[in-house]
């Protein structure tokens, strides 16, 4: 098996001609983040994820996770050890507030550290960045105490944080959860009932686990508008800081999953004697207004999942196509069979890995560097552009990258012939692992609700129609540039046809039953076309080889496809409702 | 206490570059990174100053075009200063033109001790420690597994091929450390963060009194007069075990004289 590397370099690449870093450090605040000061924390940062994360996935994901009788749960061997070197180096404080002792990076650096930490161990990457998630919430909404008590340990990721949504019966339906939190006497709650599927739920990586979960206050009205949001902690802390009672919150099993083993995905029991103590996070009932302030975060990075599972198959593939001799290629010398990757069909695999990881990335940190200008540019006008870019662009960087991850770490294994298909190189358990992606934090189907429903109409179409131009502005910049100009000639078709299905969607899509059926089609097309245009400026910034055959590949391989997608947007509606009363029906 | 650490910074051996066919050597346009036989003497004279409770651990390096890429890391691991030496002179610079440099840049922070790794990785020639001892006139004690410093005295486990010996000398001395016998520290975030501020002196030849002809190509008396691929490894033998194979296989290693 080869070893992953960090992919630094195009990593850097990114940060400065796709995701335009130098913007984002000339932010107030971020004046420390200067290029040659990320490039040492990448360097540094991927020399540890690659020598202490990276060669524990493999037996992640053969030993896995265990729950022992008494409820407890083992990670897998050299876990604990790896976690507390990552707690020691501070990795996960760079992103944090300076104020709750983090190091105060944009949001777009962290990014770029998950990025290579997520490559390196996904199931272990699940566990500070859900951490993240939880901090980020008590960050919006938490009282001073509760920031104070719990925040700095999190940060530091002593203590590690959980996001308890999931019930049997609220999988994408948050609203229809059961869990209940009646009022204590001391002003804190308590919370009954259960959560599924909820990851690293129970583990012994960290001393203390702060559960954030939702829950229904006596007298809430149904669905999202009666959601609360509440602290649980596994041991509740004295007043000194110290680790005091075990709060009545367990892990009573574990699913058995397809990849992602070295996650513990718990079934957790709240108040089976009696009720978890728990504390209210921000305004009762206003649980889901939580959940959407951390949700472009949280969902941005699982579309950067599929990123990082796409380039850890990729690597190993390349490495085996350059092994693996197969046949004679056009050119070999007679009676000599080639290394498969000089097969042009094998060649094209790699570079849909290769610039399909490229597209998928620049989106995710253009998404990132949008989140950071909405939090600090100058001016509130700059603010609101760049909070409605990241609006737009979340549920792209979500759904498309985790579909377009695991299409390529489908296709790693296919580079690896019968031998993908076998354990043994694991080559399959990023296939395995990377198929979670479409489905938690938003199923991929509801992200595109989510982008037709709400994301286009934003003001009124004006958000999209301001994106569509702005790409637009890059294929006329690429048209000039003969290297380019074919590429460009592709992008421009695709814009046309974007622009049609656009207008539809804003004007006959504005009655859900017509809108609803090709919103999964419409985001690709927004997606890939998105990709496609960053690949393109990324070309034209940089000015090398490299980058223009990327974009050049991806264009005439993917993007000019696109025009020939809008027809899933507009017209399989009527086919839909048919064939729900006919082929769909019950027999 | 004051320990000095020699660190050499070289090309990274995951992307090692290529020979210049011109200049018959390393083309030397990548970026340097810290060796890693060195990061076992950073770590060790970071515990040692540790366990001393007081001292600081000061770098040396000599490398060209200014590259500070390796000595950042050993500053982020937490070295307090570096000198670096970079000249233009130096290029084709010797192993003694090396020692030469090293053991004048060395001996303007009076050091306690002196520490180096065995040999390098790229170069690994294995002389340059013992000549800047004996330039600076320090004792010199090779292959440290351990170090432990008692008043003036440096105690050392050194490895021998059976084990290893207990060896004594006064302070100020040179030691070299073998690699693999300490666990480096990743550099932590705020160590990264800390050393962007820490002090690299970059120095030339002038400034340290060496005279450029003595150096570099001119001072180095050697010449590389052609260079070649290296022979292909030849395919290995393979022993069917017929009963026998284990008496083979000791014989085979008799004639290597590893038995
Ligand atoms: C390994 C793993 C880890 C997880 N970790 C966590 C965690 O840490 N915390 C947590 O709270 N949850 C977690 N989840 C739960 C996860 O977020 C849910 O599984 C997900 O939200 C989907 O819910 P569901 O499984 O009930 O599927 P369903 O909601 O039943 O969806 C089934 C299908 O129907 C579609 N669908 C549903 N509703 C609609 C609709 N209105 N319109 C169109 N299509 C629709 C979906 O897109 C999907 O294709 C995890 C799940 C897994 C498997
Ligand atoms: C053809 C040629 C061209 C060269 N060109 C240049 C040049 O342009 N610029 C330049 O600066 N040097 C140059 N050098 C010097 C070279 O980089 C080595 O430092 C020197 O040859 C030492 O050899 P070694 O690595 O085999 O030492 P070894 O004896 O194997 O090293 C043992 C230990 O000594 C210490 N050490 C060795 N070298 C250094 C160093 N440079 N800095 C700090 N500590 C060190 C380290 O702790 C090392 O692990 C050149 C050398 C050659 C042969």
């Amino acid at each position: 098996m080869t070893t992953y590397r960090s992919p630094v370099d195009e990593i850097r690449h990114t940060l400065r001609h796709v995701a335009d870093l130098e913007s984002v450090s000339a932010l107030a605040g971020f004046e420390h983040s200067d290029q040659a000061t990320v490039d040492g924390l990448l360097e540094e940062a991927g020399r540890f994820f690659d020598e202490v994360f990276a060669p524990l996935n493999r037996d992640g994901d053969l030993v896995g996770s265990v729950r022992n009788d008494d409820g407890s749960v083992t990670t897998p061997p050299g876990f604990v050890d790896a976690y507390r070197r990552y707690v020691e180096a501070g990795w996960s404080t760079v992103g944090a507030p300076v104020e709750h002792g983090g190091g105060g990076f944009p949001w777009l650096v962290n990014l770029a550290l998950q990025d290579m930490m997520t490559a390196a161990n996904f199931s272990f990457s699940l566990c500070p960045i859900l951490t993240q998630g939880a901090i980020d919430a008590l960050l919006h909404f938490g009282t001073e105490q509760q920031k104070e008590t719990y925040l700095r340990k999190m940060v530091t990721g002593e203590w590690t944080g959980t996001m308890n949504l999931t019930e049997p019966e609220a999988g994408s339906d948050v609203g229809a959860l059961t869990a209940k939190a009646v009022p204590a006497d001391d002003g804190s709650w308590r919370i009954s009932g259960q959560k599924i599927y909820i990851s690293w739920g129970e583990h012994d990586l960290a001393e203390n686990i702060i559960h954030l979960v939702l829950a229904r206050t006596p007298d809430s009205p149904p669905g999202t508008k009666g959601i609360s949001l509440f602290l649980v902690p596994k041991y509740l802390v004295n007043d000194d800081g110290s680790l005091g009672e075990r709060n009545d919150v367990h892990s009573v099993s574990l699913e058995h999953k397809m990849g992602l083993k070295a996650s513990p995905t718990c079934v957790m029991a709240y108040g089976d004697q009696g009720g978890a103590v728990g504390w209210l996070v921000g305004e009762e009932r206003a649980g889901m207004r939580a959940m959407f302030a951390m949700m472009n975060n949280a969902r941005l990075s699982v579309g950067l999942e599929g990123v990082s599972l796409a380039e850890r198959a990729y690597q190993q593939a390349l490495a085996f196509a350059q092994e693996r001799r197969q046949g004679r290629a056009a050119g070999a010398e007679p009676g000599e069979s080639s290394p498969i990757v000089d097969h042009p069909d094998v060649q094209r695999m790699l570079l849909e890995m290769r610039s399909g990881i490229a597209a998928m990335r620049g989106l995710c940190y253009r998404n990132a560097a949008a989140i950071d200008h909405a939090r600090f540019a100058a001016t509130e006008e700059e603010r609101t552009a760049a909070d409605q870019m990241a609006a737009l662009l979340t549920p792209l960087s979500k759904s498309w990258s985790t579909d377009l991850g695991c299409e390529l770490t489908s296709l790693g294994i296919q580079i690896h012939g019968g031998m993908g298909y076998i354990e043994e190189t694991g080559a399959a358990q990023h296939f395995r692992d990377a198929r979670i992606t479409p489905i938690y934090e938003g199923t991929n189907g509801i992200q595109a609700i989510d982008l037709v429903g709400r994301k286009v109409p934003m003001e009124g179409g004006a958000v999209i129609r301001r994106h569509l131009a702005a790409m637009r502005a890059t294929a006329t910049r690429a048209a000039d540039d003969p290297a380019l100009s074919g590429a460009a000639a592709h992008l421009h078709g695709a814009l046309d046809a974007l622009a049609v299905t656009t207008d539809w969607l804003l004007e006959d899509g504005a009655d859900p039953a017509r809108r609803l059926p090709g919103a999964s089609n419409y985001l690709e097309m927004l997606a890939v076309t998105t990709g496609a245009e960053i690949l393109l400026a990324a070309a034209l910034s940089d000015g090398g080889e490299d980058p223009a055959i990327l974009a050049r590949f991806f264009a005439a391989n993917r993007l000019a496809r696109v025009p020939g997608m809008a027809a899933g947007v507009t017209e399989i509606g009527p086919e839909l409702a048919a064939g729900r009363s006919r082929l769909l029906a019950a027999p | 206490m004051k320990v000095v650490v020699c660190v050499k910074q070289i090309p990274d051996p995951a992307d090692p570059g290529a020979l210049d066919p011109e200049s018959k050597t390393l083309k030397r346009d990548t970026k340097l990174i810290l060796d890693e036989s060195d990061s076992y003497g950073v770590e060790m004279a970071l515990q040692l100053v540790d366990t001393a409770g007081e001292g600081s651990v000061h770098l040396v390096s000599m490398a060209p075009n200014n590259e500070v890429g390796g000595l950042r890391t050993a500053l982020a691991m937490g070295a307090e200063s570096a000198t670096l030496v970079s000249d233009d002179a130096l290029k084709g610079t010797d192993a003694l033109g090396t020692a030469k440099v090293l053991a004048a840049a060395i001996a303007r922070s009076e050091p306690d001790l002196v520490l180096a790794a065995t040999e390098s990785s790229d170069g690994y020639t294995g002389t340059v420690p013992e000549m800047v001892a004996e330039l600076m006139g320090l004792p010199s004690v090779t292959f440290a597994k351990s170090i432990a410093i008692e008043g003036g005295t440096a105690k050392v486990q050194r490895q021998t091929e059976a084990g290893y010996d207990d060896v004594e000398c006064p302070l100020p001395a040179l030691v070299s450390v073998t690699a693999g016998v300490v666990e480096p520290r990743y550099p932590s975030f705020k160590g990264i963060m800390a050393a962007k501020s820490k002090p690299v002196d970059e120095v030339t030849c002038g400034d340290l009194g060496i005279d450029a002809g003595s150096v570099g190509w001119a001072g180095g008396g050697q010449e590389i007069v052609s260079i070649a691929d290296a022979p292909a490894r030849e395919a290995g033998e393979v022993i069917e075990d017929e009963g026998d194979a284990h008496e083979r296989i000791v014989s085979f290693l008799e004639e290597l004289k590893v038995l």
